[in-house]
């Protein structure tokens, strides 16, 4: 929880972190979670924090 | 706070004279003026050496880990706070420590203050909460209160929570401060804003390391920086390096940091990195309850499970 809150502090969008406890004998759960992860995400966009493309030398 | 000098050196001496430490952790004169720096006093002649003051901002406690021998340890609040939190840790033992606790009324901003006058500052004299500046052809006085380092600002625990003698009586707390008001400020911003204001709060950052060094949390034999096998962390000047090694360094201090202030008042460049650290802080109190290096008796909220511990942010 304080992970996600300094990421968010950082400018990571809200919803494009998310963590789900699902037991192995909850399918639909999972099929719920994972629906509504990948609809939240599909809807911010592609990720362009905390991603490296090239290193700049200085 | 400079009437603590004689009752310093009085118990510190007595302490050395009866072999009860082997030697006392405190704080000297620097070659500098606002810089004092930390002094490990080993016979009772040295004691003399010993000196508090406005600028004794370091934290000691960073220099009790893994110590096998008694110690004997000036501590203010933040101090003592940290001295909880490693005895917790394991890093030294309660019972081999004297700690002296100094009621503490905030120490003063050496880098605020050379902003504030023109030229070379000499010299820097207190008296009854003012701090005089002198240096070439300038003499300048600000009242301590207006020139205190920002964490000592909105401290809310000047008092040692933890002490085996204490220099003198008790200083009244703080309480009509808003410890947050910086880190909510941030948060009122859109996400892209934050990640623009983190650019450039660490666009000065050279990765030095002081602030990790200065850090009494910062105790890994190896720090992830330093490990190459995994590499968790890019080694360049690149900003997205920069900011990874900042929030991990930050994160590493969840639910432990006290707001000592010394990762700021390392820095060469003057960032304000405690932002990330408040954060954490903030969370910790706000969801946990909880604040770092209180009680000795209490486990840290991250130490533990509580069937109420807040788990919204499970789906």
């Amino acid at each position: 929880m304080l992970f996600k809150n300094l990421m968010e502090l950082m400018g990571i969008e809200p919803g494009r972190i998310q963590f789900s406890w699902i037991s192995s004998a909850e399918s639909t759960k999972f099929v719920k979670v994972v629906n509504e992860v990948t609809d939240e995400i599909k809807a911010l966009g592609p990720n362009t924090r905390f991603v490296k493309e090239i290193a700049k030398v200085a | 706070m400079l009437e603590y000098n004689k009752k310093i050196k009085e118990i510190a001496g007595r302490l050395l004279q009866e072999c009860a430490v082997e030697m006392i952790i405190g704080f000297r004169k620097g070659t500098l003026p606002m810089m004092n720096e930390p002094y490990f006093a080993k016979t009772p002649a040295d004691v003399e050496n010993l000196v508090w003051d406005s600028n004794c901002g370091i934290n000691l406690a960073n220099y009790l880990t893994d110590r096998k021998e008694k110690i004997g340890i000036i501590a203010k609040g933040c101090d003592s706070r940290n001295i909880v939190t490693h005895i917790q840790e394991n890093k030294i033992k309660r019972e081999q420590i004297v700690i002296i606790g100094v009621p503490c009324k905030g120490m003063i901003d050496k880098r605020r203050i050379t902003g504030m006058v023109k030229g070379e500052i000499q010299e820097v004299v207190e008296h009854d909460g003012q701090v005089t500046i002198k240096g070439d052809g300038f003499e300048e006085t600000f009242t301590k209160q207006d020139v205190l380092q920002r964490n000592c600002a909105v401290c809310l625990h000047r008092n040692p929570v933890i002490h085996d003698e204490l220099v003198a009586d008790p200083v009244t707390e703080q309480t009509d401060v808003d410890r947050y008001a910086d880190v909510e400020a941030i948060e009122a911003m859109r996400p892209e804003d934050r990640w623009a204001f983190f650019d450039d709060l660490f666009k000065r950052c050279i990765r030095c390391y002081a602030c990790k060094n200065a850090c009494p949390l910062c105790y890994c034999p190896t720090c992830f920086v330093d490990e190459a096998k995994p590499q968790w962390v890019g080694k360049s000047q690149d900003s997205l390096d920069i900011k990874t090694f900042h929030f991990l360094r930050a994160f590493h201090c969840a639910g432990r940091c006290t707001d000592c202030g010394a990762c700021e008042r390392a820095c060469p460049v003057g960032i304000n990195m405690r932002i990330l650290t408040k954060k954490l802080e903030m969370d910790a109190k706000n969801l946990f309850d909880w604040e770092a290096g209180l009680d000795l008796d209490v486990r840290p909220a991250l130490d533990g499970y509580k069937p109420n511990d807040p788990d919204v942010f499970i789906k």
